[in-house]
């Protein structure tokens, strides 16, 4: 990645904060740091990597995504407006009745949604359902999931981790939102997860360690995991819960925050 | 053949059309006896290990990329473990999974209390538009597993894995969410579900007709969604229910009933099932005395049931 295109994705993800600070706070509530902290992820993957079709979202040939921990919807959300998926004005919607943008991420309801997520630990199981239809179909598009650390307390995380490896689906690429944070607290407070990199190594992973905030960093992790022929790929991305949002970052109660308009317009003008 | 057997073959018969038809076993492959299907479909067939709740995870995966998985389980952990992945990953998400859980109730035998599942109708009943389907014998199982595949939408699949036995001849034509009538009576209608009771249900009849009681023995093999209006016909008609289950009376075909009756025909109806108790090992003829299910047992409550409403 060339210094130009590293600026054009940082300019990206900054103006997808803005728009998930903006989406939320005019809202009044909701999942903000779970949010912010998966940013730069979902901007390689979107405006770099997967190939998508925002005139056709369900296109057969296209590569997936399943946002395992769906909360973090609204970041999305944003990425997929910017990107054509559906008007911008979906965004003030968040959690209306009768929205298309719930809160949790519903493949049913938003178009370039490809699985619906939001009990934590399921959406890897999914990831997989999806990378084995494409093996059986010979296809080469491939299947991208994100989970939180958190998320990863699940033991389905751990089943799924197995059943990948087993599988040696070299078609899914995970990362790891490693924010550090979960509802009650530090992750290391509330259930330490030690070391995850080494975790999905001895599953049998190909597991990388990067800066989650570092678009170059990210970018050269994602290119050694497409080089993997045997294995699913793990990047282990170390992210700042709430990263960018003036009020929120690194704040341990920024889960799922009460803020008005007036502070999201204070966090988006820090930005720049 | 028995029950596995023949869902292995339609299984396979299915695969052999349709490329979608996948296959999903929990480390119980040598229970439902699917090797045939790895064996004819290894690229189609994914054992994932003792892992229920991956298991239907993935076949929700599988569904989302345009597969039909079929996922076989116990009935205990099809609905108690997996139930959770079962609704969010498959129903909520509206995918197609199909899942079965076996060894329903006094089936489960010598695995006994820990793997006897009594409840799973009652938790897989409030899942929205899911549909359920517990076939009386081979031939019915037979004449709905296509339907099952190409229903647009989750099915749970509620029998036993080795017995035999015959309800209906070969070939009988089946459709999903219509009752069958097995026998004509005017005096109490039986309804029945699944492999164990149906048969008790037409014994019954058979009990009460030596008493000059004359029983319409009706089989739901499909309980979600209920036949309404054939159960509010034979309510109507007799006058008097009785609902058979091999599963608590609480949730499942006999709340299914009651529930029915209630908004639409009310009627006097008598669950008989089993009733607030933990499942237990033993042989099914212990277990389906001590419960109360078998033809002999159940003739016990039905008498006084409709003399008290004479």
């Amino acid at each position: 990645m060339d210094g130009a295109e590293k600026k054009r994705l940082e300019e990206k993800a900054k103006q997808i904060r803005k728009d998930t600070i903006e989406m939320i706070g005019r809202l009044g509530v909701g999942h903000i740091g779970g949010s912010m902290s998966l940013v730069e992820i979902l901007t390689l993957l979107y405006y770099r990597e997967m190939k998508v079709d925002p005139q056709n979202p369900r296109k057969e040939d296209r590569d997936k995504l399943v946002l395992s921990k769906g909360h973090a919807g609204p970041a999305l959300y944003a990425i997929l407006a910017d990107k054509g998926f559906f008007p911008r004005e979906w965004l003030l919607t968040l959690n209306a009745g009768g929205t298309r943008l719930p809160s949790h991420c519903d493949m049913n309801l938003t178009p370039g949604i490809d699985m619906t997520t939001g009990s934590l630990g399921q959406g890897l199981s999914a990831a997989i359902g999806l990378a084995l239809a494409n093996r059986i179909d010979n296809r080469e598009e491939r299947i991208f999931a994100v989970i939180g650390d958190g998320e990863s307390n699940e033991g389905q995380i751990w089943e799924a981790a197995m059943a990948a490896s087993h599988y040696k689906l070299n078609n899914l690429i995970a990362f790891t939102d490693a924010n550090k944070m979960q509802i009650d607290g530090y992750t290391s407070d509330v259930m330490d997860l030690l070391d995850l990199r080494a975790k999905w190594e001895s599953f049998g992973w190909f597991a990388q360690e990067v800066d989650g905030h570092d678009i170059g960093a990210l970018s050269q992790a994602l290119e050694r995991a497409k080089g993997e022929k045997e294995r699913p790929s793990m990047i282990v991305a170390h992210t700042i819960k709430g990263k960018g949002c003036s009020f929120a970052e690194g704040v341990l109660s920024n889960h799922n925050m009460v803020y008005d308009y007036d502070q999201a317009k204070e966090a988006m003008a820090a930005l720049g | 053949m028995g029950m596995r057997e023949t869902y292995t073959q339609e299984l396979i018969r299915l695969a052999e059309k349709d490329p979608r038809i996948c296959v999903l076993d929990a480390d119980l492959q040598v229970g439902h006896a699917t090797k045939p299907f790895q064996n004819r479909f290894p690229d189609r067939y994914f054992n994932v290990g003792v892992a229920e709740a991956n298991m239907v995870g993935i076949a929700a995966g599988l569904s989302a990329g345009g597969k039909i998985p079929f996922a076989e389980t116990f009935g205990c952990f099809a609905a108690r473990r997996a139930f959770d992945q079962f609704f969010l990953s498959g129903n909520y998400a509206r995918q197609h999974v199909k899942l079965l859980g076996s060894d329903p109730g006094v089936t489960a035998e010598y695995n006994g209390g820990t793997h006897m599942p009594l409840e799973d109708l009652a938790m897989m009943r409030v899942i929205p538009n899911l549909v359920i389907v517990s076939p009386a014998d081979p031939a019915a199982l037979k004449g709905l597993m296509e339907q099952i595949a190409y229903h647009p939408g989750c099915v749970y699949l509620r029998m036993p894995r080795k017995a035999e036995q015959t309800v209906y001849p070969d070939g009988t034509e089946f459709t999903l969410g219509k009752a069958k009538v097995l026998r004509e009576g005017k005096d109490v209608t039986l309804a029945a579900t699944g492999f164990v009771m149906v048969p008790q249900a037409l014994k019954t009849a058979e009990l009460l007709a030596a008493r000059g009681i004359e029983a319409s023995v009706l089989d739901f093999h499909t309980i979600k969604p209920l036949d309404h209006e054939l159960l509010a016909e034979y309510a109507r008609r007799t006058g008097r229910v009785v609902t058979m289950e091999n599963h608590q009376i609480i949730g499942g075909l006999g709340g299914a009933v009651a529930e029915s009756l209630g908004a639409h025909e009310p009627t006097p109806l008598l669950r008989l099932g089993v009733d607030e108790r933990f499942g237990q090992v033993g042989t099914i003829d212990f277990l389906m005395d001590d419960y109360g299910l078998t033809a002999e047992r159940m003739i016990e409550k039905i008498v006084p049931f409709l003399e008290k409403r004479r």
